[in-house]
């Protein structure tokens, strides 16, 4: 079968094969190229006994290094967690409304807020943090805050969570349902009279009567709401469950409660004050009154003075 | 797997390995000697050959060492020379600042986006090539090609350390002793010392010099700085210390794209052999004066070569047109008294026109081609492109990003607020106070940014944008309740004389157009 000859043309001599009188020169590899298979070999070789190579049921071979693509990210991990290590001290040592006033530790802040929020918070407000009504999930970006937008508020409400029973200091409120104490015409009359406040209806005398005597003590005679308490605001255009007729009537009759968790023991105190610099730069952040800052903690609105 | 005898078995070569005399259709008809490789080369390689090639002077050599020297001159001085820009800007004249991703010439500065003006500059460099091809043949590749300059520069080197070209012959045959090793040493290390100041150099262009050298040498550089010298000291050592004309005549790709761009117009140094053959010693000739031609072969064209061909064998690849052998040629035919030019630069053309027995034309003559003005014209036109388009280039520019997440905010009192990212680029090596203003919101619409808050929004802004930088800045744009709007620019100027504009369109998002 093999029958090498010298193909006269070429002077080269054949692989010995032929295929319907087609045969192949045989031209062999430049030195070069095969000393540098012999290198690979070598190669090979070596790697193999010192990097992780063989499957084998549950694991590979580990290589005699100990090499392995999870420590080196581990190894990086913490070497970016060392390097981040100085600014979250610095930012651990600064009072939180003092954190405006140096601008790149707060912009460091806002950047690790940022990080932080789309692993903890998007889930329920959202990516843009811009929550959902149809869940009652609050907006974080406009300048309607329930609980009070300056720093100091939104760290609290981050530390201690809402209606979060497990938290001690949780922010609690609750609106009675007037399911049954008021009758169809008066559930109308005060529905009408919230729409009024911020000029959605007419202003009706007998919904304003109503609204002084059941409503005014937590959302204020205006309808301005009470950060303190924790009651929402009716006289803006943001709702929190919506602003129709039919949303405003549902939350008078049963109204709904969200509940958001505390985050204290879950996040280390450097991470909570800076998704609240992050949740505070997304445009509706307020500055804190002067007289605010020195505002001690124990006045801050805590379970006791709003349960009951 | 191929069977080891197959390597050792001595196989013909497919094609002769050294014989180019003809690939242009040469007007030899000393035709190139049979080849030489025949069933007892190998195929697998060719060993290299060393060339030794003889001292020469002449007005060619003395153009090549010109050249030499400007070149070096331009490729070691270059990164020393400063060039004030003003305290934001590194004042280096020629720096390719990698990490901040700039590159300054003298008083051009381009930046990242404006990359085109040096993808132009490159084309201009393929083009001028391209006319210099036209022009005067392969010139580049006989004097200004680093691989030329390198391989000269090493080249005399040998000749001090070892002699010329019979000594280091006989030096390269001597058996290994204490005087070859001492000299190879002495010569070896100064391929080195040429070899690292090559690397060294080379490092300065992309960072401050002085600062970058005095780093370098207390180990304290980047090691991308040590590594960037430690392999261009290699490749100097070996291509221009061993390789030499092998990178010619095997690596280099453009002797191939000469082929290619060569034609029986363009100027080669060629061989007379109408004039030349037959050729015969000058005892040979003086008995038969009629037989013989002016070639008195004596070898010394092949002698000079750098890249050790005979030119006699007509154009060839291995022929880097540097104009030695004419030189060598023109000293030979000034002692026997016999006319200059046996080997001369000239075009195919011409010398068929001569070897019909029309007179010599000058070689200056070649250069009047339609060719040579086309491609002056295109070079010429692109230049002045890149020049007009660096002239008129503004210093400032806006780029405008919609938040998309949320699109739009509802607020309190019913306003709505739009949130933009903002790119300022300040191209001048000095801060500029920049204004941002709104152009087709309606009135009442007021923006603020990051750093100024919502007491101090205002229909227009300032914003101070540092020195040779781009600032990032998130502006909010609030539109008064019972207003509408969808679309509006951004308009930047520069407050300073120059008054810089520039306008970038957008969108505004408002509750129910999502």
């Amino acid at each position: 079968m093999v029958n090498r000859r010298i193909d006269e043309p070429t002077g080269t001599e054949t692989v010995g094969h032929e295929w319907d009188g087609i045969e192949e020169l045989n031209t062999p590899l430049p030195r070069w190229w095969l000393y540098t298979f012999y290198a690979c070999i070598v190669f090979s070789a070596v790697y193999v006994v010192l990097y992780p190579a063989w499957p084998l049921i549950d694991k590979a071979t580990a290589g005699t290094l100990g090499w392995s693509s999870r420590g080196d990210l581990a190894k990086e991990m913490s070497a970016a967690n060392m390097a981040r290590q100085g600014v979250f001290q610095q930012i651990a040592a600064t009072d939180i409304e003092k954190l405006p006033g140096s601008p790149d530790l707060m912009q460091a802040a806002i950047s690790g807020g940022a990080a932080a929020f789309k692993v903890n918070c998007v889930q329920c407000h959202g990516a843009g943090a811009a929550g959902y009504q149809e869940f009652g999930y609050p907006n974080l970006n406009d300048d309607d805050w329930i609980w009070g937008g300056t720093l100091t508020d939104i760290e609290y409400t981050l530390q201690h969570g809402i209606r979060w029973d497990a938290a001690e200091q949780t922010r609690v409120n609750y609106m009675p349902a007037f399911e049954g104490v008021f009758d169809k015409a008066q559930v109308s009359a005060v529905t009408g009279h919230v729409l009024s406040l911020s000029g959605k209806a007419q202003p009706n005398p007998a919904g304003a009567q109503l609204f002084s005597e059941n409503c005014a003590a937590c959302h204020g005679p205006a309808g301005g709401g009470s950060p303190e308490l924790g009651a929402p605001a009716l006289n803006d255009a943001i709702w929190l469950y919506g602003g129709t007729a039919a949303a405003v009537t549902k939350q008078i009759l049963a109204p709904r409660h969200g509940v958001m968790p505390a985050w204290s023991g879950r996040l280390d105190p450097v991470t909570i004050k800076m998704l609240a610099a992050y949740v505070h730069s997304r445009g509706g952040g307020q500055k804190a009154a002067p007289a605010q800052i020195e505002t001690d903690v124990a006045q801050t609105p805590d379970k006791a003075k709003t349960d009951g | 797997m191929a069977d080891p005898k197959d390597l050792k078995r001595p196989a013909p070569p497919l094609a002769p390995t050294r014989d180019w005399a003809g690939a242009l259709g040469s007007a030899s008809p000393a035709a190139a000697p049979e080849s030489d490789v025949g069933l007892m080369g190998s195929a697998l390689y060719e060993k290299g050959k060393t060339v030794h090639n003889k001292r020469i002077d002449g007005p060619f050599r003395r153009f090549k060492w010109l050249v030499m020297l400007v070149t070096l001159a331009i490729y070691y001085v270059t990164p020393w020379l400063r060039w004030d820009r003003g305290p934001y800007a590194p004042d280096q004249a020629v720096l390719i600042d990698l990490a901040n991703r700039r590159f300054y010439m003298f008083d051009i500065e381009i930046w990242p986006h404006e990359f085109y003006f040096v993808a132009g500059l490159l084309i201009m460099a393929g083009i001028g090539l391209f006319l210099v091809t036209s022009a005067v043949g392969r010139a580049w590749c006989g004097y200004a090609c680093p691989q030329t300059v390198w391989t000269d520069l090493f080249q005399h080197v040998d000749r001090l350390f070892d002699g010329d070209r019979n000594a280091r012959a006989r030096l390269d045959k001597a058996p290994w002793g204490p005087a070859k090793i001492a000299r190879r040493g002495a010569k070896w290390s100064v391929y080195v010392a040429i070899s690292l100041l090559t690397g060294g150099a080379w490092i300065l262009y992309f960072a401050d010099a002085p600062t970058l050298a005095r780093a370098f040498f207390s180990a304290e550089a980047a090691p991308v700085a040590y590594a960037t010298v430690a392999i261009l000291t290699g490749t100097t050592f070996w291509l221009g210390g061993f390789m030499r004309e092998q990178v010619c005549i095997y690596m280099c790709p453009w002797p191939r794209i000469q082929t290619a761009m060569l034609d029986e117009k363009s100027l080669i140094v060629t061989y007379k052999d109408w004039r030349g053959e037959q050729r015969g010693s000058l005892k040979k000739a003086a008995k038969d004066p009629e037989a013989y031609g002016d070639c008195i072969d004596c070898l010394q064209c092949v002698a000079v070569c750098p890249t050790g061909i005979d030119i006699r064998e007509g154009q060839q690849i291995g022929c880097i047109t540097c104009g030695l052998c004419i030189d060598a040629c023109d000293k030979v035919m000034a002692d026997i008294g016999r006319p200059r030019g046996l080997i001369d630069y000239a075009t195919l053309d011409q010398c068929k026109a001569e070897a019909a027995g029309a007179p010599a034309t000058p070689a200056w003559k070649a250069l009047l081609r339609p060719r040579l003005f086309l491609y002056l014209g295109v070079w010429a036109l692109m230049g002045a492109g890149l020049l007009f388009a660096l002239g008129t280039r503004t210093h400032t520019d806006l780029t405008v990003e919609h938040d998309r997440n949320p699109p739009f905010m509802l607020l309190k009192d019913g306003s709505v607020r739009n949130a933009y990212t903002l790119r300022l680029r300040n191209m001048e090596s000095r801060p500029r106070a920049m204004e941002v203003a709104m152009a087709g919101m309606p009135a009442g619409t007021v923006m603020w940014t990051d750093a100024v808050s919502l007491e101090n929004a205002a229909p227009a802004q300032v914003i101070d944008v540092p020195a040779n930088a781009t600032k990032l800045v998130r502006v909010y744009v609030m539109l008064p309740p019972d207003k509408s709007a969808d679309a509006f620019a951004f308009r930047l100027t520069s407050l300073d004389e120059q008054g810089e504009q520039d306008v970038t369109e957008t969108t505004f998002a408002m509750p129910g157009t999502e």
